[in-house]
């Protein structure tokens, strides 16, 4: 007896009306691409419904996997047995005891094969006492189960269906185009792409070096919150941007006090351009308003003017408690804090601006020529792609 | 060569000989120095981190490396009493744990703790209901292991892991040295707080090893220094140790998943050869743990028969190896009521994967010739 099928049920999107089919393609080929590892599991989308056939496949890393792909409301496992009343009785035991640790339950038994000799109402009854007699803490319960095991007998074979378990929601990523991600390695730009993946944003993240003051483990731990994001979606490409020389110099050239909001224009500006060389139509970042220097309301004014890109900020209003909180939840906090620099806090004035005024920017910035710099970060910008299923670690011969 | 005395150690597995050499040549850094070098060193030690958890189905945040079974029991043990000594003070475990959880206890109990040593059937089986009903109010910590290293008895864990569930003060540590990549454990299902294994007992390198703390479990560190392993396991990470263990707990659980009857396979045939001798009493439980089975021919030393067996280069074990330099009786049979006469000359028998079916046969034709043989001189 073995896992034969996972069946996904959509949420929100499959009420979205002529365009489901676009939010059900999107998502199949991302649950494609998070099941790559596991070849003979395939995919079969119908109009509310997708199943995963397992072929052999071990179930647990595919469940995995379903609890973070958004767009799927949820799921659950189902067993296929021979057509006999001992085997169906043992599959709706697995299936209980395998995914669930005491609830109540309810057997729903439907016979579309009627040469099979028990008819559906018995067979609930009879499946129920076997389940009670061969557990402990599974009490029957018909009008609000824990758990509703379904039970389909066909032509060929009986499917068993276990407990529905959670999906995260929201929209398949990447139904509703590609954001270019302010990945800093901080706690709160993870949970920017995180969010906005859930309303099915595809991301692509651009990252800002400045070796030597910032080292290989910034960068790492980059690639790592990267590939992170990717298990909620398809794989995040990463745009990791040479910034040395445009940083130091902005922090030799420009009053101490403003050299952090010109920092973070260039930054804007080198975004909206690699931005726009590869179709991307916005910008993300993880602004929360007031909390450091350069996401006051006067700082944003200043430093905003130099794109007009659509700025995503999902942070903007939020707290930093609750945006740790998510961090949590979606294991990017272990990464973000690690104890390394990264770009926006090597040279960081004492006494930023809290305030900065567009006038002053203007006059310290049209002084000096930073083009030569700011060119050569663009065409050094080297790309580096996150697979959600690490088949790229260097390691995989080691261990 | 015969080897059948896999639960004292295991060979390591030459991938994993090649995985360590390689990781002591290039990954020599510390993790904790700033540069590349160590930065790799640290990667690697990550990604060990990352396979160890997934393996066991755990969280990243949730796997300790430490240097083996003694270690991880006596932190999981010592570490919860001291943590809660405020709660409580009163431990449970069974009588036929190993020595170094059954040590700790006796140390903490000088120390002022109380412990119960909850006994067991003749099979070495303890129950939900026995631990259950030792249980008071100063309880703070249940130990139970998962295999008995003697007899391959299979404790009931996720019964008195769910059991625990209603007593949510109370810590629960399996030590599960003995049943890893052999007997599947489901850590979380069994609601485990703290999980010791050792990589020596599944082809891995001596002196690795892996205590698992659920994340919301608190623990006292033993050992203090650099704050390594959430501060709880001070001291430079052993990385090609590391490495050699993940690599071979990995190669244990794919065996496992390929093969799951092939040890089974193993000790029915033993147990049918064993069984049909006369002189032979078996001690493990018929549903034992598939790579463990202990026996007794009474009235024969068990020293002579390792050493008569040895001349024929095949090795088995009187009852431990970590006890078995007294040469009384073993305690953990004595402990499940066999009689002194037989608990004296207990032999156990241990598998590993790469033993075979001809080896059980030519150990079944070898022992019985010598038992007819020593019968003889010693009568």
């Amino acid at each position: 007896m073995q896992y034969d099928h996972i069946l996904i049920r959509y949420g929100e999107m499959a009420l979205k009306g002529k365009n489901r089919k676009h939010f059900t393609k999107q998502l199949e080929y991302n649950v494609k691409d998070q099941i790559r590892p596991y070849p003979k599991a395939k995919i079969e989308r119908t109009r509310d419904r997708m199943y995963i056939h397992l072929h052999g496949e071990k179930p647990e890393p595919i469940v995995e996997a379903c609890r973070n792909i958004f767009g799927i409301h949820s799921f659950s496992l189902a067993i296929r047995t021979e057509n006999e009343e001992l085997a169906i009785k043992q599959a709706a035991l697995q299936l209980l005891l395998d995914n669930t640790a005491g609830t109540s339950f309810k057997i729903s038994c439907r016979r579309t094969n009627k040469k099979f000799p028990i008819d559906s109402q018995e067979m609930n009854q009879r499946i129920g006492a076997y389940v009670l007699q061969n557990s402990e803490g599974y009490p029957v319960d018909v009008r609000k189960p824990g758990v509703d095991i379904m039970v389909e007998i066909r032509e060929r074979a009986t499917y068993v269906t276990g407990q529905k378990i959670k999906g995260p929601g929201g929209l398949p990523a990447g139904s509703s185009g590609k954001t270019l991600l302010m990945l800093s390695g901080g706690i709160d730009s993870p949970v920017a792409g995180y969010l906005a993946m859930k309303r099915g944003v595809e991301i692509e993240a651009i990252h800002f070096h400045s070796p030597p003051y910032t080292n290989e483990r910034a960068k790492q731990k980059v690639i790592d919150l990267a590939q992170t994001l990717s298990k909620f979606g398809a794989k995040v490409k990463i745009h990791v941007v040479p910034f040395t020389d445009l940083q130091v110099k902005v922090h030799q050239e420009i009053p101490f006090g403003y050299s952090m909001t010109v920092m973070r224009r260039m930054m804007m500006r080198i975004s909206e351009r690699i931005a726009e060389k590869h179709g991307i139509m916005s910008l993300t970042s993880g602004e929360s308003l007031g909390q450091v220097a350069s996401q006051t309301m006067e700082s944003m004014f200043a430093i905003n003017e130099v794109t007009n890109y659509p700025i995503l900020r999902p942070l903007i209003t939020m707290d930093k408690s609750d945006i740790i909180d998510i961090a949590k939840q979606i294991d990017t906090y272990e990464i973000s804090t690690r104890p390394y620099d990264d770009c926006c806090t090597v040279f960081v004035p004492e006494a930023p601006k809290t305030k900065p005024r567009r006038e002053k920017v203007h006059l310290y910035e049209g002084t000096i020529d930073f083009s030569a710099e700011f060119e050569r970060a663009i065409e050094g910008t080297e790309i580096i792609t996150a697979l959600p299923n690490e088949d790229n670690s260097p390691f995989a011969d080691l261990l | 060569m015969i080897y059948f005395d896999n639960s004292a150690t295991t060979k390591p597995h030459p991938d994993v000989l090649i995985s360590y050499t390689e990781a002591a040549q290039t990954y020599f850094a510390n993790p904790s120095s700033l540069h590349r070098l160590g930065g790799s060193a640290e990667q690697l030690l990550t990604a060990c981190r990352k396979q160890a958890a997934q393996l066991l189905h755990v969280g990243e945040n949730e796997i300790l490396f430490t240097s083996g079974g003694t270690e991880g029991n006596n932190l999981a043990i010592k570490g919860t009493a001291l943590q809660k000594k405020r709660i409580g003070n009163h431990i449970i475990t069974t009588t036929v744990e190993h020595p170094s959880v059954l040590e700790t206890c006796a140390e903490l109990e000088n120390q002022g703790f109380k412990v119960t040593y909850v006994d067991v059937d003749k099979y070495g089986y303890v129950t939900a209901e026995k631990i259950k009903a030792a249980i008071t109010d100063q309880t703070i910590l249940v130990s139970v292991m998962h295999v008995n290293n003697e007899l391959g008895t299979i404790q009931p864990i996720k019964t008195i892991g769910q059991m625990l569930t209603e007593f949510p003060h109370i810590t629960f540590h399996v030590d599960h040295v003995q049943g890893a990549g052999k007997v599947a454990l489901d850590i979380k299902k069994s609601n485990i707080h703290l999980c010791t294994l050792s990589a020596h007992k599944f082809h891995g390198m001596k002196g690795s090893g892996i205590l698992y703390k659920a994340a919301d479990t608190r623990i006292v560190a033993q050992l203090s220094g650099g704050g390594q392993e959430q501060a709880l396991r001070s001291g430079t990470e052993n990385v090609p140790g590391i490495t050699a263990m993940v690599k071979a707990l990995r190669l244990a659980i794919e065996e496992l998943r390929v093969h799951p009857a092939k040890l089974f396979e193993l000790r029915e045939r033993l147990w049918a050869g064993l069984s049909k001798m006369d002189d032979v009493v078996l001690h493990s439980p018929p549903a034992g743990a598939p790579h463990i089975v202990n026996f007794s021919v009474p009235g024969l030393k068990p020293e002579v028969l390792v050493h008569a067996l040895g001349e024929k280069d095949i090795y088995v074990s009187t009852k431990s190896a970590c006890s078995s330099k007294n040469s009384d009786a073993s305690a953990v049979l004595l402990a499940c009521g066999v009689p002194d006469t037989q608990a004296e000359s207990a032999i156990r028998v241990s598998f590993s994967y790469d033993n075979t079916q001809q080896e059980v046969d030519y150990f079944l034709q070898i022992l019985d010739k010598t038992l007819t043989h020593l019968k003889k001189v010693m009568r």
